[in-house]
């Protein structure tokens, strides 16, 4: 009955009749003139639907079906929290993402529940099985569904920050990252830069491996190209396996949008496609995708030139304050992918190797993630590898790893130059930069009674309307003695004015 | 489709279910996003993920095939005969029981019974003593009903000269068998012998057979147990233990033809009285029409859920949809249960019967939130039966389409038992049950509610895994 009336509410219909064929029900509808001969030969157990109208009536009759077959109903479980994912579901139908950080031994089967209901995912769980990651993506790309991760610490969709994410602005620029804090830099700066972004996919940093194959880099790749929102394309990651970056590159052709890639660290031709732009850095890389959008071609040299006038005079201040044992850059990252960035434009810019327990290349292993490579080398340690992470906070959730991590490094006579990356957004640490320049002021006056100097840099990846706002956090950093930079990438050029070409 | 549905999520607003660090929930409801939470508890077990089986196949499409098959099969009745004519494979000297496989040297008291009654009503004994000789002698041979398309309830025995129901699957061309329920208390399917449980098995061949087929015969579109089983669960029963609506829908529906199609008017009445008087007249249909269902599921290929859930006394046994021909096996169960007057827990047989075959077709057990008032059968309070279902649902497939509960909102009831989602979850499918004394020749004694043992299941995974997910270990 209930069926009957939603259907007769529909201003098309003139007369509407859900019953069961019994000989009784059949002769109503004779009385109404709505047996028809179909009607005419249903059984007692046949229901009949019976639908008059001037026109449409295939469409009616598909929705007096789904009228049958709705029992999304009001009833609730208990005042309870669901325990199950199928039970959430029920509950609230309109969900449509299944956000997961539990450990990755459970993560496993919860994104496949998760999938198996219909719902995209966003893995952020490390330690999940190879062979887990490559039947849920799968079965994700296979079913139309998106399953980004394991291991993908943000991504932004629809607007929304998910994970470690920024209050960045909502624009045409759509991201597919297989590389966390890459996404964040890269949709921080291009909002900085006055555009926007659309979608920001978080793939997870073993999408593209060769056992993976880069199902969700490909799948996000295909959806923002077809998206109408999204104008220009940025493709971010560490350098993929050499097949699957082949694949990459012969996919992408000459794309129909512009397309921006950047494999940190990969050595590819000059691109020969019109719509295809490759970058070596974050930076370059949202800067490139901002000028595309924008229509006007970015001049790298010219933003290089304007940066080493800004900086030419502090440099020679401070180096000058330096005494001979100090030759070395000590960094202190907590985002993988900035310390992957700032690792690649040392490469070219230092003489001597940079050592790291994430490093470039393996010879550049350092021996000892607790100890920098002691009065030989540069250093740069990512202290959000999981072998800091393990039983403790992420350094982006928790300073105080770094903070005595600082000391130690500043301490150190060989030490000229700390590099830090200071990440704000959802999910991070209420205010890491007033913290850290706290630190940092109490190591600086120490190391000036022992008439030292260190030379502290940062970068902040973040955005006006984050929760901790970016201008504030700057001040607090500028006011506690630290040389700010707009970008990782300048940070690491930064750092190099001071080491490089001291004897 | 694979575009629409990522690009769905793009015109969509986001909403999320958090499952791990609460810190994540926190951040989305800073930015205003709808965050939903779950009482998240670890499994009881970390089980391999099985998604894929090594031909590709994915095993959730597997499942959710199998279960739309279930869904989309019809049960009709559309008439009666005598088991060696109707059921394929049967002959004189083959006895089917309920269950598993299972020898007469490990078969309980009352299938023993069962079986010594059957080959005294047959003829093929004059008494006990010979009956229990000619079971033990080698020249019979003992099958599972559900090698023949058939489900009996407890004992479940079927020989050649007894009539049974023809439970027709038309949208799968398949068909299903079941005998006549002869009531409560001292009745061969519980074991009981004596001239009582003759007679009355007599009576049913020679008259409630006859009168029945005849107005079956008449009734051109048969009767439709499928629709008689929904009604029902909206009229108190889950159609296991609890038959009591659809016993009187199925008198209802039938009544007028069998009169039209009298031979004799005492004959009628006194039909139509013994079905009045046995509230689980019904249960043989229901089952019936169960295995009707779940046969058009058999041989999905990488499904891992059930089509059998059965016990003979001895062992409980389960078969998965993709691999049919396989019984995976634990000792049966005791049941917790409500006892006739003069019996207690140490007189019952461990569980036993093809009927768990309504559990497996997404009623019975699973049901229990439907029929509330079961529980003064079987025990238990009405929160319970709710929760029973509730519970359910975590480790079924999906719910059924045509079978739904009033309770929960007219939710359809919990179907397609997944063997990943019980050996994950800890939880082990409900069961309401009848309880049969351990002795041959005593009959019914209880009835009680249990939980199918967790051993069969575990099999049934790693087989499964064997069988089909792992390929490295050929290669290596």
């Amino acid at each position: 009955m209930a069926a009957t009336n939603r259907l007769k509410e529909n201003p098309k219909v003139s007369d509407a009749v859900l019953i069961m064929g019994t000989e009784v029900n059949k002769e109503l509808l004779a009385q109404g003139g709505l047996l028809t001969p179909e009607a005419q030969q249903a059984c007692a157990n046949d229901l009949i639907i019976c639908v008059k109208c001037a026109s449409g009536a295939a469409a009616l009759l598909d929705e007096a079906e789904a009228l049958l077959s709705n029992r999304t109903a009001s009833f609730r479980q208990s005042s309870e929290l669901p325990p199950s994912i199928r039970s959430a579901l029920r509950n609230h139908p309109d969900l449509n993402l299944v956000l997961i950080s539990l450990g990755g031994s459970y993560a496993s089967r919860e994104a496949r529940e998760a999938l198996a209901a219909g719902m995209h995912v966003l893995l952020f769980s490390d330690n999940v099985a190879l062979e887990d990651e490559i039947a849920l993506k799968r079965y994700a790309v296979s079913h139309g569904l998106l399953l980004m991760g394991p291991g993908a610490g943000t991504a932004l969709i629809n607007g929304v920050g998910l994970g470690f994410a920024n209050a960045v602005e909502k624009g045409e620029i759509g991201i597919v990252s297989a590389a966390g804090t890459g996404l964040q830099e890269v949709s921080t700066l291009i909002s900085k830069n006055g555009a926007g972004v659309s979608q920001g996919i978080g793939t997870g940093g073993r999408d593209l491996s060769q056992p993976v194959g880069g199902l969700t880099f490909f799948q996000g790749l295909q959806a923002l190209l077809a998206d109408e929102n999204t104008r220009v394309l940025v493709l971010i990651s560490k350098p993929p396996d050499a097949q699957v970056t082949q694949q990459l590159l012969q996919t992408l052709g000459d794309p129909p949008k512009p397309v921006v890639l950047c494999l940190l660290g990969a050595k590819l031709p000059e691109s020969s496609a019109r719509n295809l732009h490759f970058a070596r850095t974050l930076e370059e890389c949202a800067l490139t995708a901002v000028g595309l959008w924008k229509g006007s071609a970015v001049n790298m040299s010219a933003v290089l030139q304007e940066e080493e006038q800004h900086w030419q005079p502090v440099v020679e201040e401070l180096r000058a304050k330096l005494d001979g044992c100090q030759r070395f850059l000590r960094a202190l990252f907590s985002g993988g992918t900035l310390c992957y960035e700032a690792q690649s434009i040392w490469k070219e810019l230092l003489s001597s190797p940079v050592y790291s327990n994430a490093p470039l290349s393996k010879e550049n292993k350092l021996p000892d993630s607790n100890r920098s490579q002691g009065h030989s080398a540069h250093s740069a340690i990512d202290l959000g590898e999981e072998e800091f992470t393990r039983g403790r906070p992420h350094p982006m959730i928790d300073n105080s790893l770094r903070i005595q991590r600082l000391r130690q490094e500043a301490f150190d006579p060989h030490t000229a130059v700390i590099v830090l990356d200071v990440v704000l957004g959802y999910g991070a640490h209420a205010d890491p930069a007033g913290e850290l320049g706290t630190a940092i002021e109490q190591i600086s006056s120490e190391l000036r009674q022992n008439e030292r100097t260190v030379v502290f840099i940062a970068s902040v990846t973040g955005t006006q309307a984050d929760p901790q706002n970016l201008q504030q956090s700057t001040q607090k950093l500028a006011d506690s003695g630290v040389l700010v930079c707009s970008s990782n990438a300048q940070a690491a050029r930064l750092a190099a004015r001071f080491v490089e070409g001291r004897r | 489709m694979t575009d629409k549905l990522l690009k769905d999520l793009f015109d969509q607003k986001v909403q999320v279910l958090n499952l791990g660090l609460d810190s994540m929930a926190a951040a989305l409801e800073q930015q205003g996003t709808v965050v939903e939470r779950l009482d998240w508890q670890p499994p009881r077990k970390i089980m391999p993920n099985l998604m894929w089986t090594k031909d590709g196949i994915s095993i959730d499409d597997a499942n959710r095939e199998a279960c739309k098959r279930i869904v989309d099969s019809g049960a009709v009745l559309v008439g009666m005969g005598l088991a060696r004519d109707m059921i394929p494979g049967m002959r004189a000297d083959l006895i089917l029981h309920a269950g598993p496989p299972v020898t007469w040297e490990r078969m309980c008291g009352p299938t023993r019974g069962a079986i010594m009654g059957a080959l005294i009503y047959e003829g093929l004994a004059r008494d006990e003593k010979e009956a229990e000789a000619l079971a033990s002698s080698g020249d019979l041979q003992f099958e599972p009903c559900h090698h023949h398309q058939t489900v009996g309830p407890m004992a479940g025995i079927v020989s050649a000269s007894m009539p049974v129901f023809i439970m027709e699957n038309a949208a799968f061309g398949v068909r299903s068998y079941a005998t006549l329920n002869e009531g409560l208390g001292k009745v061969l399917r519980y074991g009981a012998m004596g001239e009582e449980v003759y007679a009355r098995l007599h009576w049913m061949r020679d008259v409630l057979y006859p009168t029945l087929a005849r107005a079956l015969d008449a009734l051109p579109h048969g009767i439709d147990i499928k629709s008689l089983i929904a009604q029902a669960l909206h009229m108190g029963d889950e159609c296991h233990n609890r038959n009591r609506a659809g016993t009187s829908l199925f008198l209802r529906a039938i009544s007028p033809t069998l009169v039209r199609t009298q031979r004799a008017a005492e004959d009628t009445a006194r039909v139509i009285e013994f079905i009045n008087g046995n509230d689980h007249f019904f249960l043989n249909l229901s089952m019936a029409a169960g295995k009707a269902t779940l046969l058009a599921a058999e041989g999905v290929a990488g499904s891992t859920v059930l089509t059998t859930m059965a016990r003979n006394g001895t062992d409980f046994g389960i078969r998965l949809a993709s691999m049919p021909g396989e019984w995976f096996t634990a000792p049966a169960g005791e049941v917790k249960g409500l006892y006739l007057p003069g019996f207690s827990e140490k007189d019952a047989n461990p569980d036993i019967g093809d009927s768990t075959v309504t559990e497996t077709a997404g009623f019975g057990g699973f049901a229990m939130a439907a029929a509330p008032a079961i529980t003064q059968f079987v025990g238990g309070s009405p929160e319970m039966a709710l929760h029973t279902t509730l519970e359910m649902y975590e480790i079924t497939q999906t719910e059924h389409r045509d079978f739904t509960i009033p309770a929960l909102g007219f939710r359809g009831t919990p179907l397609g038992i997944d063997v990943r989602r019980v050996m994950e979850s800890g939880i082990l499918p409900q069961i309401n049950t009848g309880i049969a004394h351990r002795l041959p020749g005593i009959g019914m004694v209880g009835a009680g509610i249990l939980r199918a043992p967790q051993t069969c299941f575990e099999e049934a995974f790693t087989a499964f895994q064997k069988n089909f997910c792992e390929e490295k270990e050929k290669n290596t």
